[in-house]
């Protein structure tokens, strides 16, 4: 009986000594393993920050809008087409309920902002103090909005990181004054570096009192109005209740729609879960090309080297420990394989995330466990077969294999 | 009884073969190979087998050396009946009691003339520090020292065909085989191999060299002649051996 230790040695010499056959299995296995880790570490990191933008809203978070399509399923729209305003009025009356917390109006638009020579146009978010804590905005420097009544104007801003870099360069920004189109307004805080969120890029948006940018824009309407709610629980009551009370204020009509970041997140976790899937069953399509190959190659392997058997069985192999060697050399060759495409996928992974830091592109643990055991199984299935019907061959049939090619 | 006689016959010869055949297809046409073989083999003894080709010599030869099974017949063995035997317990038994040194030398082009040597102890699962102990006495006694760790590709012929007898010998078998050993060398390496053949038959070894050469073929103390799977004639030179002129007697 051979002995583990020989046996593995003799594999190991005949990997290291048919360097171009090995060569090109291992490139066969890694790229099979590196698609797949690859392609669900990218996958994954979309989701991921997917996920993370919309987790900045939090759960306890209903939205509603202006206009109401009745659509069954899907997204709700995000623009409201309204037949009817919703009123900063409409948006106060909504803290009646005792399960609402805090609301946040959000009127969205276009100016001209401008300081000295320098101008720029960009976001104007008309808002109060309860919106910077409801999205979770950080403050590099100075305050938030003053806590004042929704419908009263202030000419102060706060500024995001970009803007602030535009139009004052090195200079203090704080408590100096900026144009809005034909408005001023000084400037009381500077935001954290944040980066995006929902598609919005604070850093370059300008934030003002809700009721001074209804001026700016001259509109009665807000855009949108968040609601923090108490408690997550009962939400459907809740938006309900609210349903209610803007039937009510808006003579019986049920004008606006109720949106929850939950159902948001939820339709797109699904789409992106399936995305994931789709792209890790790519790579695994990939992968088993790649064990397609090993079986072919081992194939040949075994085909070219069927005297060899017949001379191992002559010297005193059994069928068996023939047809160990084929495998514990191919499942070597994948085991190897699949190391070097996880680590060249992880190194891949890594620069990705050195040039996107804001995404998060990680291969999730299953489709590295997955894409290496598949490897493995490959690798071994693939040389099973060749190496058993060779084995099973009669010692003098294989060593004729020569003679007679 | 003619069974009884068979084992008696077989405890005392290492090699008994009794009423062997075995056909072939070759197309859709069948070939015996060995046709109702009866032959018996002492310990030591120096046989060559020769004939046309086709004649069956290297059937025969493969299936002494139990890489071949006969379809029916008796093979006994050292003693031990070997027709029943699985295909495992053959390769055991080709491993501890037959050496084989085909024509093309069969090396494994990877390892190395010294691992080539070693590969049979591999296989029996022995030591890496017995093989050592093993196999430094052979390659000395093969004059393949200053050559033991070159490959295969970079030996000469004769030199190949000494690692394959260094292969053959290194588990101490009672009997080598030997298909066409000088087939594929010049005269002189051809020469050389014989004489470390008949110098391993002279310290004990049972030799059986299948040959076209007829020079070669005449050097053995006993000539076997096959024609079309047959045993034809069966010549002996040495005196030594009367007993086992008997056996071809036994013949039906």
């Amino acid at each position: 009986m051979i002995r583990s230790r020989d046996q593995l040695g003799f594999s190991i010499r005949a990997l290291l000594r048919q360097r171009f056959r090995t060569l090109m299995q291992l490139i066969a296995m890694s790229i099979g393993v590196l698609a797949v880790v690859l392609l669900t570490g990218l996958g994954e990191g979309a989701r991921q920050y997917v996920l993370g933008e919309f987790s900045v809203l939090g759960k306890d978070i209903l939205i509603m809008l202006p206009g109401r399509k009745e659509t069954s399923g899907g997204m709700p729209p995000m623009t409201g087409e309204g037949t009817r305003d919703i009123t900063l009025q409409d948006a106060q009356s909504l803290l009646r309920l005792p399960e609402v917390e805090r609301i946040a109006p959000l009127v969205v638009g276009n100016a001209e902002i401008s300081r000295g020579a320098r101008s720029r146009e960009t976001l104007v978010l008309g808002t109060n103090s309860a919106f910077f804590d409801i999205r979770h905005i950080q403050l590099a420097r100075g305050q938030i909005l003053p806590e004042l009544p929704l419908d009263q104007p202030s000419p102060v801003c706060v500024i995001g990181t970009t803007l602030k870099q535009e139009l004052f360069a090195a200079e203090p920004a704080l408590g100096q004054w900026v144009g809005i189109d034909t408005y001023r307004c000084r400037v009381i805080g500077i935001l954290a570096d944040t980066g995006t969120g929902l598609g919005m890029n604070m850093s370059e948006a300008l934030i003002m009192p809700v009721a001074s940018s209804m001026q700016l824009f001259n509109t009665e309407g807000v855009f949108r109005v968040m609601i923090d709610v108490r408690s997550a629980m009962g939400m459907g009551v809740l938006s309900r209740q609210i349903e209610d009370i803007m039937r009510e204020r808006h003579d019986g009509q049920l004008d606006v729609t109720l949106i929850t970041p939950d159902s948001l997140l939820k339709a797109f976790d699904s789409i992106l879960s399936v995305l994931t899937f789709a792209i890790a069953g790519i790579g695994a399509i990939s992968l088993f090309v790649a064990g397609v190959l090993i079986m072919n190659m081992t194939l040949i392997t075994v085909s070219q080297r069927t005297a060899e058997i017949g001379l191992l069985k002559a010297l005193g192999a059994s069928s068996r420990e023939v047809r160990q060697l084929f495998v514990t050399e191919a499942v070597m060759l994948s085991l190897f394989g699949a190391l070097l495409g996880t680590l060249l996928a992880e190194i891949l992974l890594w620069l990705v995330r050195i040039r996107y830091p804001e995404i998060p592109f990680a291969a999730p643990l299953w489709a590295t466990v997955a894409a290496t055991a598949i490897a493995v199984g490959c690798g071994f299935l693939f040389s099973w077969i060749p190496a058993s019907r060779a084995a099973h061959m009669a010692p003098v049939t294989a060593l004729q294999h020569q003679n007679g090619k | 009884m003619s069974q009884a006689k068979s084992a008696a016959a077989a405890n005392t010869a290492l090699i008994h073969v009794q009423a062997v055949n075995k056909t072939f297809l070759l197309g859709d046409e069948p070939v015996h190979a060995l046709n109702d073989i009866n032959l018996s083999i002492q310990a030591g003894e120096y046989l060559s087998v020769m004939g046309p080709s086709g004649s069956g010599k290297s059937t025969l030869l493969n299936m002494l050396g139990l890489l071949d099974v006969p379809d029916n017949g008796q093979y006994w063995l050292n003693g031990a009946d070997t027709v029943p035997m699985n295909e495992e317990q053959r390769a055991v038994y080709r491993r501890s009691h037959i050496g084989f040194v085909f024509q093309s030398y069969h090396l494994i082009p990877r390892l190395s003339a010294s691992e080539n040597i070693e590969l049979p102890l591999i296989l029996a699962g022995i030591a890496p520090a017995e093989r050592k102990r093993r196999l430094a006495p052979v390659i000395e006694r093969l004059g393949l020292g200053s050559r033991a760790g070159h490959l295969p590709n970079q030996l000469s012929g004769g030199q190949r065909q000494r690692v394959a007898i260094g292969r053959a010998i290194i588990m101490k078998p009672r009997m080598l085989l030997a298909d066409e050993p000088t087939g594929n060398l010049d005269s002189q390496s051809g020469a050389e191999v014989v004489q470390l053949l008949e110098e391993l038959n002279a310290d004990g070894i049972t030799l059986v060299v299948v040959t076209h050469d007829a020079d070669l073929g005449r050097r053995a103390s006993r000539r076997i002649r096959m024609v079309d799977g047959v045993i034809v004639s069966d010549d002996r030179t040495s005196s030594s051996d009367a007993q086992s002129r008997t056996d071809q007697s036994d013949a039906p």
